[in-house]
Formats: structure tokens, C-alpha cells, sequence
């Protein structure tokens, strides 16, 4: 406890110390002023970025890269507005963040007052909890509440609203106060009768699929989730998110699943008798037609969040809690049972059914993405933007490791991928870093190339430009008869031109005899944030896909023979 | 004037929802949006300090489907002001309403109307020459029935507080 006297803004960044903040990205503005002044006293670093957006997305790679809450700092009105995408992007994705926003001052509340935005009310929709401080003696309480709500259960972003008369206002802050949160529960073991339910069924299946999401990740669940794999010997599948959450090189892994997954992932679900979700929410780019999705297989879902229960598809068992606790829990239960035909056939497929490409003609994003994934240190860690390279990366790099795949897939924001890099370097330091990235989402963010050289933060940014919005352009492909709209990105720039202007190292690949040579050459550059532009074929499309909406049985491995009518599905 | 249509009871789309929240500024519109995003309407709404005044009871009547009624709850139970938010649709409840009606009606038709109105156990509130008021409280389907009566006469207004519950015993609500 202190008896100092301070500010509202010192007390904030006190607090936020004391929780173990390191980090807050920010862009100043005149009604956050008094928190950036009292940034310049404390250990935390101040990150400055070029624009809010990028500012709320390295918040959020830094949460995922190590489970802490990234923090981001605005300003009001249009800096609080740019933060939204940020919000929405870390809400749909359950990564904890904090954002910190300037306010007009309180008397001039809802008086239109020069750069006043109702962040509150914008931002309701798309934040776990908010706040809108209006006595300075809530800060520690509120400071302390925030990373508390954003980091444990099913995490999300909490946005505080700060009017700048509160954060100027002198008092005497008493950190240890008691959070007060009577509405909030968090989750731990579930019913012993629902993981009991779920071993016997378990036992019984001779075709189990594991089907992993993020959840997983989030609680610390991948340790017994390799232990319950592999004595029950159950292939597993994993979501986008889902990605390292089992090692992709184990025997048993089938990689990712869904609208892309690879084709062995989706025989196993298509083919499964029992399906078990452990921290995944059957998002609609997984199961594709809910009606048909595993009609006749056994549904298990474990979740901390049970507003998941049945809310895609009805289940057979589900266990409400803390995925770690269940299925440590469940492993003192199960008892192996028959699946060795089971596992021999998806291995099988496997073997049949490889992630291809055509490995003649132009520079293609799978061969670069290919070789890549040799290159890379086990325990690197890759970030994408959205869109086919996000999808392609998906596919060929192998994640072994939790917290190693950062990706935007709830919101599917463009211009995640480069600053969610800079956050997780920076939270991660000495790590091997690479974001994949189009020409399309780079273009968005990329403002921020200022901030990664300021930093001298070492990522590495591999442009896969195909000069196309390529997943739009695919769907224009097979479903608007190519009436191509919108999707040609003439006047992109020349992005050696554009990193030497940032004075940013650059490397090019223009032909397949550049790929490995250049890709280690860059992966060996370690001195700040460098960029490789490789130039891909315009043309190319993203395989296996199941069109949205549709079953997994008409999952397409190449470019259908003929015409293909629009998809039930949204997008 | 528009009358409120009395809703059927039958159909059993309308439900009950009750909620302990805590009292503070934009806890109604969180929960208001948890409604609004699955386009389910809230057809009556009731706010007031429970008995420790750090937390506000609602009373909230809505219509819909059944399995987004269910989403609903659960996503009301995950808002962090909400204590806790329940179905009460198929309970044994307590449940009242009180209506506020104003008729026009002239001084010869008075002891017509205070006929009905006692038979229904209403309170007449205010008397002027050219109006009557009553008061009357009860539950919904009662209210029902008397704002069906009342459309005998000349209804200048209809004022109702909207629906609230308890549970009965030693349940909590």
C-alpha cells in the first residue's frame, strides 16, 4: 500500500506495472496526454505506432504470443474509432487486451465536445467488459478488475474509457484494494458425470477424431491433450487457432480442418463414428452445413464458455470448464480402446491425399511457403495476414508449439498480420519471427514498417504478392463466372523501393532457384525488421475447399470440371 | 389510438426472463444489445433497486424462438454486470402487472363502468367531469382481460408497468 499522492494517469500506469504490464502501444491526442506523461517515469516501454489499428493489433500478437494482456493506448474520438477493428479482431479471437482510451473531460461528457466519440456505446458490441471512469478513486479497482476479466476465463479485450480531467486529477491510490466482479465466475472443473460420459464414449468409438481449437492453447491444456491422444491413439485435427496446439509432425496429427483444411484432416471428420471439441467453437468455416456436419458420429464438446453449448450443433456429452482440468481429469478415466484400423487409414490417407501443387511453371506462394517451412527454427513464430497466403501458410508450415501460429480467424481482419509480428517479438525476444503477409492486407498496415524499424524489432516480413485480393479473386473465379470486381491491385508499389525508403533490409524472389537461397539468407538477417517480396502466380487458387455452407463430402481437392453455383454458405 | 394487442397466450413464444444485475450506468443497454443483435423483441421491460441497492432487479418479457431464447440467456449470464439472468417461462411464479387506464366517459356512464371496474377489483384513481381513471393490478392475463372490457368505452390512455416476478417459496428468483 501507498500513501503517495499521484495522478489518476500515474495511478493507471502504476497499476498496470504492478500486474506486469511491459509493453503499451500507443498514438498520443490531446485527451490522453497526462497518461503518455506519465509513461516517460515508469519502466513500461512505450511502443509508438503510426496508426491506432496497428497499435490494438500489436497489443493483441503479444497476447497471443504469451498469454498476457497486450495493452494499447488512444486517444478520443477518431483514435478511439481506429481502435475498433483492433477490438473486434481480439474479441472474435478471445486474446486478452487492455485498451486504454483518452476522453474529453467529464462536464463536457455528451456535449459534443472537440474530439469526443461514445467509445462506450461504439464499442459495446465487441469487448468482453468496459468502463468509463468517472472517480478517480476507481482506478486501482478498475485497473486491476480489466486485466483480471481480460485474461482469465474465455479472455477478451476490456476497454477503459479515461475522461483526461480523471486521469489529471490528483489522489491517494490504494492498491490494494478488492476487486469487486459478483457477476463473474470463472470456470474450473466440470461435472466428474460429464467426463465420465465422455470416457465411456471414448472407449466405445473406433473411429475418434480430436478436433482442437484454441481454447486449448488458452488453458494450458496441449500437455494432456498429447497424453489423452496418444494413449487413446485418436488422430487429431485442429482448428486455424487451433494450429500448435498438438504438434503438427506427430504421427497422429492431420493438420488443420474445414473450408481449407488438408484433405486427411476432412476425410477423418467426414469419416469419424465420434468427434470431440476440446476449446473450439465449431465455427461455420469448420463444420461447414450444420445439418450434415458428423450426422452419425458421436459429438463431445468441452468449453469454459457455456454459451458454446450447442449454440452450432447439438452434442452429445458437453463438459462445461477449464480444458486443462477436464482432460487431465479425463486421462485418470480412459481406457484405450480399438482404433488401430482407424489410425492406419488416415495415415493412409495421408500418404494419398498430400497437400500438391504443380511444381512446373511460375513462382508459386506453396512452394515458397513449402520451403519455408524447412527453414524455419522449431519454436518460431508466425503471424498471417488473412486471405489465400493465410490459408496456404496454414497448410505448409508445421506448428509444433503452442502460441507459435498467430492468425486473425473469427474477424479475418487484413492488416493483422504485420503488427500482431511486431507485438509478439517484442513479447517474445530472441524468437524467430515471420509474418506471411499479401499485397493486399500488407498495404493496410504497413505504416507501421516505421514502427519496426524504430524498434529495430528482427521480424521478418514475406510479401506473397500475387498482385491479386486472391481469395476474393477466387471466389470471383468459380462462382461469378470470373467477373473479376475490385480485385486488381495495380498500383501496388515496388516494395524493395518502399523498405528502402524505411531504410528496412529487403530481399527478392523472383524464380524458383531464389526461394531457399534468399529465404535463408533473410532468416539469417537478425539486425531489425527486414522484408522478402516475392512475386507469385496471379492465378492461383487455394485447395482443398469445401464452398461455405456445404458438406464435407463435396470438399474439392482441385478445380472442379464444371461451373459451380454460389454456395449456401456466407462468404 | 393504438391498442396493444393481447398477446396469445398459447403460443408459447413469449417468455419471462429474470435478472439481478449490478446497478450501474449501461448495464440496460449491454443487456438491451445481447437481445437486439439476435433480433428478438423485448416486449416489456422492468427496472428497479433490488434490496441491497448495489444491485437492480429487471423483469424482461420477450418474444421469439425457443432456441435463441436459449442463446440469449446464456450470452445475458457471460455480460460481467450480470449476477444472474433466468427463464422463469414454465416456473410457478408470482407474477403481477398494475395498469394505469384513462376513459373518456361522461357522468351518466359512470356507475356502469364502476361495475365492471369492481368486479375486477380496480381502484378508480382520478375523476374528472369529462374522464375516469383506474388502477388495477393483477396478472398479465387478468390485465388482459380487463383492457378487453375497457374497450367498451372510450380509452384515452392505457398506461401498463410491464410484467415482474418472484419465485414462489424458498426458491430464489
Amino acid at each position: 500500500m501507498t500513501t503517495n499522492t499521484m495522478t489518476g494517469a500515474q495511478a493507471i500506469i502504476e497499476s498496470l506495472q504492478m500486474q506486469g504490464v511491459e509493453y503499451i502501444f500507443g498514438y498520443p491526442g490531446g485527451a490522453n496526454m497526462p497518461i503518455f506523461d506519465a509513461l516517460l517515469d515508469s519502466p513500461i516501454q512505450l511502443v509508438l505506432t503510426r496508426h491506432e489499428q496497428g497499435a490494438t493489433h500489436m497489443a493483441d500478437g503479444y497476447a497471443r504470443a504469451t498469454g498476457k494482456a497486450g495493452v494499447a493506448l488512444v486517444t478520443s474520438g477518431p483514435g478511439a474509432t481506429n481502435a475498433i477493428t483492433g477490438l473486434l479482431t481480439a474479441h472474435m479471437d478471445s486474446a486478452p487486451m487492455i485498451v486504454l482510451c483518452g476522453q474529453t473531460i467529464t462536464p463536457n461528457l455528451g456535449m459534443d465536445a472537440f474530439q469526443e466519440a461514445d467509445v462506450s456505446g461504439i464499442s459495446f458490441a465487441v469487448v468482453k467488459h468496459s468502463y468509463l471512469l468517472k472517480d478517480v478513486e476507481d482506478v486501482p479497482r478498475v485497473c486491476k478488475e480489466a486485466l483480471h476479466i481480460a485474461e482469465s476465463g474465455r479472455p477478451g479485450p476490456v476497454l477503459i474509457d479515461i475522461p483526461k480531467d480523471i486521469s489529471s486529477a490528483q489522489f491517494t491510490p490504494d492498491f490494494s484494494v478488492d476487486m469487486d466482479l459478483p457477476g463473474y465466475v470463472i470456470p474450473e472443473k466440470a461435472y466428474s458425470a460429464d467426463v465420465q460420459a465422455i470416457a465411456d464414449l471414448l472407449q466405445d468409438a473406433k473411429k475418434p477424431v480430436l478436433l482442437i481449437g484454441q481454447g486449448a492453447i488458452i488453458s494450458n491444456a496441449t500437455r494432456a491433450i498429447k497424453i489423452l491422444a496418444e494413449k487413446m491413439q485418436i488422430p487429431v485435427v485442429t482448428t486455424l487457432l487451433g494450429k500448435g496446439a498438438f504438434p503438427e509432425r506427430h504421427d497422429l496429427s492431420l493438420g488443420m480442418l474445414g473450408m481449407h483444411g488438408t484433405p486427411y484432416a476432412n476425410f477423418a471428420v467426414k469419416d469419424c463414428d465420434l468427434i470431440m471439441s476440446i476449446g473450439s467453437r465449431w465455427d461455420d468455416r469448420i463444420i461447414g452445413n450444420p445439418n450434415t456436419f458428423c450426422k452419425d458420429a458421436k459429438k463431445i464438446h468441452v468449453d469454459i464458455d457455456l454459451a458454446e453449448k450447442n449454440k452450432m450443433i447439438k452434442v452429445d456429452v458437453f463438459a462445461h470448464g477449464d480444458a486443462r482440468l477436464v482432460i487431465e481429469e479425463l486421462n485418470t478415466l480412459i481406457r484405450p480402446g480399438d482404433t488401430a484400423k482407424w489410425v492406419k487409414e488416415c495415415q493412409r490417407n495421408k500418404k494419398k491425399y498430400p497437400l500438391k501443387y504443380r511444381k512446373q511453371g511460375g513462382l508459386k506462394a506453396e512452394f515458397v511457403l513449402d520451403v519455408l517451412d524447412n527453414l524455419l527454427e522449431e519454436d518460431a513464430i508466425i503471424t498471417t495476414d488473412v486471405g489465400q497466403h493465410q490459408m496456404w501458410a496454414a497448410q505448409f508450415l508445421k506448428t509444433s508449439n503452442p502460441r507459435n501460429w498467430i492468425s486473425s480467424g473469427g474477424a479475418g481482419t487484413m492488416g493483422f498480420g504485420f503488427p500482431s509480428a511486431i507485438g509478439a517479438q517484442l513479447g517474445a525476444p530472441g524468437r524467430q519471427t515471420l509474418t506471411v503477409v499479401g499485397d493486399g492486407g500488407f498495404q493496410m498496415t504497413m505504416c507501421e514498417m516505421s514502427t519496426a524499424m524504430l524498434q529495430k524489432t528482427p521480424v521478418k516480413i514475406l510479401i506473397l504478392d500475387n498482385k491479386y485480393l486472391g481469395m476474393v479473386r477466387q471466389w470471383q473465379d468459380l462462382f461469378f463466372e470470373k467477373r473479376y470486381a475490385g480485385v486488381d491491385m495495380e498500383g501496388n508499389p515496388d516494395f524493395i523501393k518502399l523498405a528502402n525508403s524505411f531504410g528496412m533490409k529487403s530481399f527478392r524472389i523472383r524464380r524458383n532457384a531464389d526461394v531457399e537461397r534468399v529465404l535463408k539468407e533473410a532468416l539469417e538477417y537478425n539486425d531489425g525488421p527486414c522484408l522478402i517480396w516475392a512475386e507469385v502466380e496471379k492465378e492461383d487458387n487455394v485447395y482443398p475447399m469445401i464452398p461455405s455452407g456445404l458438406d464435407y463430402s463435396e470438399m474439392l481437392l482441385e478445380r472442379p470440371k464444371e461451373k459451380m453455383d454460389a454456395p449456401p454458405g456466407s462468404t | 389510438m393504438h391498442l396493444r394487442e393481447v398477446p396469445d397466450m398459447k403460443n408459447n413464444n413469449q417468455h419471462t426472463i429474470s435478472l439481478l444485475v449490478n446497478n450501474k450506468p449501461g448495464v440496460l443497454i449491454r443487456i438491451a444489445l445481447v437481445f437486439a443483435r439476435r433480433g428478438y423483441n423485448i416486449d416489456s421491460l422492468v427496472v428497479s433497486p433490488a434490496n441491497d441497492s448495489s444491485f437492480s432487479r429487471m423483469t424482461i418479457t420477450a418474444t421469439g424462438e425457443v432456441k435463441t431464447l436459449e442463446q440469449i440467456i446464456k450470452q445475458l449470464n457471460k455480460v460481467v454486470d450480470v449476477i444472474h439472468a433466468t427463464d422463469h417461462t414454465d416456473d410457478v411464479v408470482v407474477e403481477r402487472e398494475l395498469v394505469l387506464i384513462k376513459l373518456s366517459i361522461q357522468p351518466e356512464q359512470r356507475s356502469e363502468v364502476l361495475q365492471v371496474t369492481d368486479h375486477f377489483k380496480c381502484q378508480s384513481v382520478d375523476i374528472s367531469k369529462d374522464t375516469l381513471t383506474i388502477e388495477s393490478t393483477g396478472s398479465t392475463e387478468k390485465i388482459d382481460a380487463l383492457v378487453t372490457m375497457m374497450q367498451d368505452y372510450s380509452i384515452m390512455e392505457v398506461v401498463r408497468t410491464g410484467k415482474v416476478l418472484m419465485s414462489r417459496g424458498l426458491t430464489a428468483t
